[in-house]
């Protein structure tokens, strides 16, 4: 028996010795790739939003299967957070390109700047709408901005002048004409870029119907943002997590809640949920690319110019990317939920990234 | 008889009652948690199962080479990136004549998976004799397809509510009557990467990275795990240091994995440059979150055994090394062993310190090494659950299963291996 023990102490201190063997005869190749790392990749790399992380990687899957390019690694880490990494320096440890669900702000082509970026090309990908939608057990709502900001600010309007910590508990509170049930909405945390998204386009679009509010825009700009961006803290407002499949799921579960996430969620859950028609307006594919849906925003992503050769294969990438077949009318990112540009913004979208025009802001 | 054992009193009989009262409570309890595990397994068991069978449609082929090699010269690579699509197209039209409009045969191809013109390329190249011939070959459905076969898809939903529509279930219906629909075993599954297509979408490249994570771990917290414990408990003298380390340890055995995440970001990944996104810095984080456990248990173990064991070896004439590696390690092994396996089963389940390091990502290549950008199997797991494609809620349920599968396996030979191996004093 004690000779067994010992044999076994040996085999388990010889496995962590010959695992260490293997650990050097792995590092031996390791060692020539890390050089290739070094001195340039041979592999895109992609930061950036989970919303345009479904179509990023669509193109990348497609970019990778029909060329001799390996395909390129797309990491999900938010709009924020991937134009933090893409600025961070150049290089082969700092990604080529990030997604975006919203348009680059100064700040970050500032922070490019400093960090020797300085020629960045943007890459219109399509639109995306915000839904807020319901179960289909239930009575399809219709509301308007205004009364979406009503239900969902911190603070509303008292009606002289000044604000109120907002009362409303059920949607007939705010229009008689809306059912008798209490407002329970689902929507995502403020670390994501729907939730940005949101606020900008449908909080503020139904702030500024009050006309003092609006006018406050240009008076007293933080006053203004505490009215129209802040979301109520009670329990009429559940931060549901940044998993849109979760909040489908629990709208099926309560057929008296709100959700707010992505079109193309709506799109594939379509036997489930129904959208809500804001402004008179049904989020429909056609209503969202003809502009007419109030809640909806471009996506973009952004390339470093000086990777260009670089790195192998981006304009090829872009090439695919910015292709009839991938982001036209009837390409495949609109199977996806993606919600193409118009024939002609695709166009000229397409003939001044491929000479390889550089972002600026005015 | 005299009542000696008070057993008619009534004091008595409420103790005997307390007794069984207790009892059921305990057995309720179990029964309790026995339930909620097997809800949550046969849930994820009856959500997943479809995951391991996948719908194939048969396509009668003429490869002609005009459309495949027009040059002629079987270029391995122009034959794969050649354009599958209108012979496939061809193929279905045989049986399914109706669709001959634009947007008809948009559809109509739309029954086949997007890897279907794929995956004829590579059998083109493989095979390149194929071409000139005509074959029935099996290919792909969409996801959408899979579904519906599946019974997953209720086709008394109102049509406009559905993503297939009643024409593409009637063109299914067409094929199935003609024996060209099937379901067979998900090969693709356990073969191949992730893809944005359910029904392309594999685990491989998951199951390779948590692999050489783990392997990376193992090859740096366990023996930097039992040098610690062994130093801390053979050789060290209590001090007032070594009991700052022993609190420090314990400390760092309840901190939450992220913050491992985010240290491996600042040191790994921003101090000494490692590639972002790697199974390397993924097993390096994971080994420094394992290491306090393996620590903890393996100093546990050799408090264990007998300081009989000790006095002997050293009465005998051993050195205080010799005593320890020849009779007090091996002895501690098997403990020590399972120690660090449940630290790994823990570590392979870890998503939030990889997600710092860049390893939540789209990966589609298989990885080779430890320094080819990869994933985990809980990341994956994650990614897919996100998805909005409906044919990913299976697939997530079966990778679930195969991770429950790795957990449970490294628990029973973690069981075994005290069972077998460990003595008793």
């Amino acid at each position: 028996m004690m000779k067994k023990l010992l044999l076994c102490g040996v085999v388990a201190v010889g496995l962590a010795a010959c695992g260490g063997g293997d650990s050097s005869t792995t590092d031996a190749p390791s060692a020539g790739e890390k050089a290739a790392v070094t001195s340039g990749r041979d592999q895109i790399k992609i930061v950036g939003s989970s919303t345009v992380y479904p179509f990023s990687t669509t193109v990348a899957e497609n970019f990778g299967r029909s060329t001799s390019f390996k395909t390129p690694i797309v990491e999900s880490t938010g709009s924020g957070g991937g134009l933090k990494l893409f600025c961070s320096g150049v290089g082969a440890n700092h990604p080529d390109m990030t997604n975006a669900s919203r348009r680059i702000k100064a700040s970050e082509i500032k922070r490019c700047a400093d960090n020797g970026i300085n020629d960045i090309i943007e890459v219109k990908v399509g639109y995306d709408g915000i839904v807020l939608a319901n179960s289909r057990k239930s009575d399809q709502f219709n509301i308007t901005l205004r009364e979406l900001y009503l239900a969902l600010a911190k603070d509303i309007p008292n009606g002289n002048g000044g604000t109120k910590p907002n009362d409303h508990q059920r949607w007939n509170e705010i229009n008689p004409a809306l059912p008798d049930t209490k407002i329970e909405i689902l929507g995502p945390p403020p670390t994501s870029g729907t939730r940005d998204a949101f606020v900008e386009l449908a909080m503020e679009g139904g702030c500024q119907t009050f006309d003092w509010i609006a006018a406050m825009e240009k008076t007293d700009k933080d006053t203004y943002k505490a009215i129209c961006h802040s979301f109520r803290e009670d329990d009429n407002f559940i931060e549901a997590g940044e998993n849109d499949n979760l909040i489908v799921q629990k709208l099926n579960a309560n057929p008296n809640a709100l959700g707010i996430f992505g079109f193309g969620f709506l799109d594939q859950n379509a036997d489930s949920v129904q959208g809500t028609v804001i402004n008179d307006v049904v989020p429909t594919f056609e209503n969202i690319s003809d502009g007419s849906y109030p809640v909806s925003r471009s996506l973009f992503f952004y390339v470093k110019k000086d990777n260009i050769g670089v790195v192998p294969g981006i304009e090829e990438f872009l090439n695919e990317f910015t292709s009839e077949r991938a982001s036209g009318q009837d390409g495949y990112l609109a199977e996806k939920g993606l919600i193409p540009m118009k024939p002609e913004e695709h166009a000229a979208r397409k003939a001044s990234v491929l000479a390889l025009e550089t972002v600026s802001l005015d | 008889m005299p009542d000696y054992l008070l057993s008619t009193s009534p004091a008595m009989a409420k103790r005997h009652a307390r007794h069984t009262r207790f009892q059921w409570y305990g057995r309720i309890a179990i029964a309790i948690s026995i339930s909620f595990m097997l809800l949550m397994f046969t849930a994820i068991f009856f959500r997943g199962i479809g995951a391991f069978q996948k719908t194939m449609i048969a396509v009668d082929v003429q490869f002609t080479e005009s459309q495949i090699d027009p040059s002629g010269t079987r270029d391995e690579n122009s034959l794969k990136q050649a354009n599958y699509k209108p012979i496939l197209l061809q193929g279905l039209q045989q049986v399914i004549p109706g669709a001959t409009e634009r947007r008809d045969r948009n559809n109509l191809y739309k029954l086949l998976s997007n890897g279907a013109t794929f995956d004829l390329g590579e059998r083109v190249a493989r095979k390149p004799e194929l071409i000139g011939t005509s074959q029935r070959v099996w290919v792909a459905a969409s996801s959408e397809v899979d579904l519906y076969v599946k019974g997953k898809i209720d086709p008394d939903v109102p049509e406009d509510l559905r993503r297939l529509k009643d024409r593409d279930i009637a063109w299914i219906e067409t094929l199935r009557a003609s024996g060209q629909v099937k379901k067979q075993f998900n090969k693709t599954f356990f073969t191949s990467g992730d893809s944005r297509a359910p029904e392309m979408a594999g685990i491989l490249s998951a199951a390779l990275g948590s692999f050489f994570s783990l392997l990376i771990c193992f090859l740096i917290a366990f023996p930097l795990g039992i040098l610690t414990a062994v130093y801390l408990e053979e050789y060290a003298r209590k001090s007032r240091l070594t009991d700052l380390i022993e609190v420090n340890i314990n400390n760092l055995a309840a901190v939450p994995s992220i913050v491992f995440g985010l240290l491996g970001l600042a040191i790994f990944l921003n101090f000494f440059n490692l590639p972002r996104s790697t199974p390397l810095v993924g097993g390096m984080v994971l080994a420094l979150m394992t290491l306090p456990t393996i620590i903890i248990a393996s100093r546990s173990i050799l408090r264990s055994i007998p300081q009989a064991t000790r006095d002997a070896a050293l009465g005998l004439g051993a050195s205080k090394t010799q005593t320890t590696f020849h009779h007090v390690v091996p002895l501690a092994m098997p403990g020590m062993l399972t120690g660090t396996i449940l630290g790994m089963a823990r570590a392979l389940g870890e998503t939030a310190p990889l997600l710092m390091i860049g390893m939540v990502a789209f990966i589609v290549d298989v990885p080779k090494g430890v320094t080819d950008v990869a994933t985990a199997l809980p990341v994956q797991i994650f990614l897919w659950a996100d998805s909005p494609e409906k044919g990913f809620v299976e697939l997530t349920s079966a990778a679930i299963m195969v991770l429950l599968v790795f957990l449970i396996l490294m628990n029973v030979f973690a069981v075994y291996l005290r069972k077998k191996l460990e003595r008793r004093w």
